[in-house]
């Protein structure tokens, strides 16, 4: 670079060529894009009035969303016994559904924090709708438990707060208030992430939108942002950290969800192998959902070239392998119950698959492990129909999982005399659709009122805008 | 750079591009120019070296936060499980360390991230509401607008137009703005 001076022109010591980087690294961002190409597309949607086909996608998700309400009043009204439970079945549809939401959340984690420590400059297409997509699933998520309760307004018990009762504390070696812990620290640090990579797209809103409320909103909460490289400094190294905190914590999360299962004495729940089969299964259900939210959001919003068929690729590699730990977690655990001699063990996996829930196993191996397989194949990888249709196959799959897990080993007690069988309610259906309602309904809102691509993140990874080799090797460069 | 708070006379040059903008950067040090600040729609890497400025000391808050967070809520769960509220279960001891790691370890996390989070506003001084005045209109879109200091008389506005040309110069314009509360 010292050259620079001598030559009085603007150029780095033997640059790659065009031809170069494409090799080097395949295009992210495709139709050339400049800069201010990507203010305006992102921006664009956010300008226009409401289609008609959002509006189409909205009342539905609306109307589950209220469907769902007047269950949950109903049931709150009632009580727990609206549901199907029983003595032996004393979880299912509920706590399925709450940890398949938790599920959901942990790819956008994956995509916003793990990704961003590994340097994978796609995850800039789809950080913030996957992230987005988690807040409103683990709000999806706290839900459920909450209802559980049966009395939500003592919700606020969970909390280790002086009180008059003793003080009576909250029982700090329990995996359920690990939980409560766990849950509501991830939905805050996640909620904080998402708000601290937006304040920049919300500056770029703010000077770009004529006076009115959007601006105003957008003045609020844009901070004062102007651009400093002194401040862009200082928020690299935030965004760094956060992303190193939400690492570990993501996967905390779902290993504090597993353990409270792992921790009774459960034949089914009661295996070390439970955190990182969760784990792998979030992640495996929440690229899904990515992928179907994409697919959706590129086609209406006019995003195909910012979320490309590369990405696509990625996220379908990505889901694979996640697949692939998953189907090789549900051999491990009928090896084990082979191997170990129980008989409990021997006879709940024996049940499992071949019992009274058998076709809701066999409908996960086929959903979770089976049909992926095709994404071996990169013809199919890059089909975007086959790829829309086994990100569904897997989310529903990943639902069932849950629910093998919770109602096949509790539905045969130790006591014959106990067992029993489990058939969701009407109230339980309806709740399950209401939290699909509540998730659309937010994330419909989301992608009108908010960039849905991380704009700022998106201008430093433009292929026309290569960053000269020196400064993309340095050491620490982020920071 | 950040000590000063008063009105400055300043040259703003505004670039189109990252490497032009990095480059010229370099130059400009080079050449023994006061950089008063850069301002860019995007954070462009290696330029808060170009610049030179100092790592951020944001990752002492970050540990420091997160230290307090898991060692507050490891004596707290302590308290409560052996002296406060002790259960007995199955004769296990009240005061083991193992079941008060996943909540200690939220902790850390909660109070790292928001204090992290905080101390990066409080240091740029972002606060709700405030009113940001971006130099150049489409500093938040596309453009990138290098802020010298036009420390003393021997300042030549046409030498810095000279120096900064070759780098595909898009705009030069002196103006007084009010350094420190900006940044």
């Amino acid at each position: 670079m010292d050259k620079l001076s001598l030559h009085g022109k603007a150029t780095v010591a033997n640059p790659p060529t065009t031809e170069e980087m494409a090799t080097l690294r395949p295009t992210l961002i495709t139709g050339g894009k400049v800069p201010a190409d990507v203010t305006r597309d992102i921006c664009a949607p956010m300008d226009r009035s409401p289609t008609a086909l959002w509006w189409g996608a909205f009342s539905v998700a609306f109307t589950a969303l209220v469907v769902g309400t007047v269950a949950v009043t109903y049931q709150i009204a009632m009580g727990i016994g609206t549901w199907g439970l029983n003595r032996t079945v004393g979880w299912a549809f509920d706590i399925t559904n709450f940890v398949f939401w938790v599920g959901i959340g942990h790819a956008g984690t994956l995509i916003s924090a793990v990704l961003f420590l590994f340097r994978q400059k796609w995850r800039t297409s789809v950080n913030r709708s996957a992230e987005a997509m988690t807040l409103i699933a683990v709000v999806c998520a706290g839900l459920f438990p909450v209802i559980h309760m049966g009395r939500p307004w003592l919700a606020f018990w969970m909390a280790p707060y002086p009180n008059t009762r003793g003080s009576l504390w909250v029982n700090f070696k329990s995996p359920l208030l690990w939980d409560v812990f766990a849950i509501s620290t991830y939905l805050l640090v996640s909620a904080v992430f998402w708000y601290v990579g937006l304040i920049p797209d919300l500056a770029t809103i703010r000077d770009r939108a004529k006076p009115g409320w959007r601006k105003q909103l957008a003045t609020i909460f844009s901070l004062g942002w102007n651009g400093s490289t002194r401040t862009w400094s200082r928020y690299e190294t935030v965004y760094m950290l956060l992303a190193g905190l939400a690492t570990p914590l993501v996967f905390s999360v779902h290993t504090i969800v597993s353990m409270d299962f792992a921790t009774a004495v459960i034949p089914g729940w009661h295996t070390t192998i439970f955190p990182p089969y969760f784990v792998a299964g979030a992640i495996f259900s929440g690229l899904a959902m990515v992928l179907t939210l994409m697919l959706i959001a590129r086609k209406v919003m006019q995003l195909e070239d910012y979320i490309t068929l590369l990405h696509v690729e990625t996220m379908c590699k990505l889901m694979l392998s996640m697949g692939c730990i998953v189907g090789l977690a549900y051999g491990t655990e009928f090896f084990i119950a082979a191997f170990s001699g129980n008989p409990y063990e021997q006879f709940l996996f024996f049940n499992r698959a071949l019992g009274p829930f058998s076709w809701a196993y066999w409908t996960m191996v086929a959903c979770n492990v089976i049909i992926p397989q095709v994404l071996w194949f990169r013809p199919l990888r890059r089909n975007l129909a086959i790829v829309f249709v086994i990100s569904v196959v897997v989310n529903i799959g990943m639902w069932f999982e849950r629910f093998v897990i919770i109602v096949t080993s509790l539905h045969r007690d130790f006591l014959p005399s106990s067992w029993s069988d489990y058939t969701p309610t009407i109230v339980e259906l309806t709740t399950l659709v209401g939290s699909f309602g509540l998730f659309f309904t937010c994330f419909l809102i989301f992608a009108r009122f908010a960039p849905v691509i991380a704009m700022a993140e998106v201008k430093g990874v433009l292929e026309n805008a290569p960053r000269s080799l020196d400064h993309d090797s340095a050491p620490g460069d982020a920071a | 750079m950040s000590k000063h708070s008063t009105e400055h006379s300043c040259l703003l040059a505004t670039f189109g591009h990252e490497d032009d903008l990095l480059d010229a950067t370099k130059a400009a040090r080079r050449q023994g120019y006061s950089i008063v600040d850069i301002f860019t729609p995007y954070a462009v890497h290696g330029l808060d070296r170009a610049m030179g400025l100092r790592p951020s000391r944001l990752t002492w808050v970050c540990f420091i936060c997160g230290m307090t967070g898991a060692l507050g809520m490891l004596f707290f769960e302590y308290w409560i499980g052996a002296l406060a509220w002790a259960i007995d279960v199955g004769g296990k001891p009240w005061n083991s360390l193992p079941s008060t790691v996943p909540v200690a370890f939220e902790a850390a996390v909660f109070l790292a991230a928001f204090g992290s989070v905080f101390a990066l506003f409080a240091v740029a001084r972002l606060f709700p509401g405030k009113e940001a005045y971006p130099l150049i209109e489409r500093v938040t879109d596309d453009h990138f607008v290098l802020v010298l200091d036009e420390v003393d008389a021997r300042f030549d506005v046409s030498q810095v137009e000279r120096l900064l040309q070759p780098f595909n110069l898009l705009g030069l314009e002196e103006r007084v703005i009010a350094t420190g509360g900006s940044r």
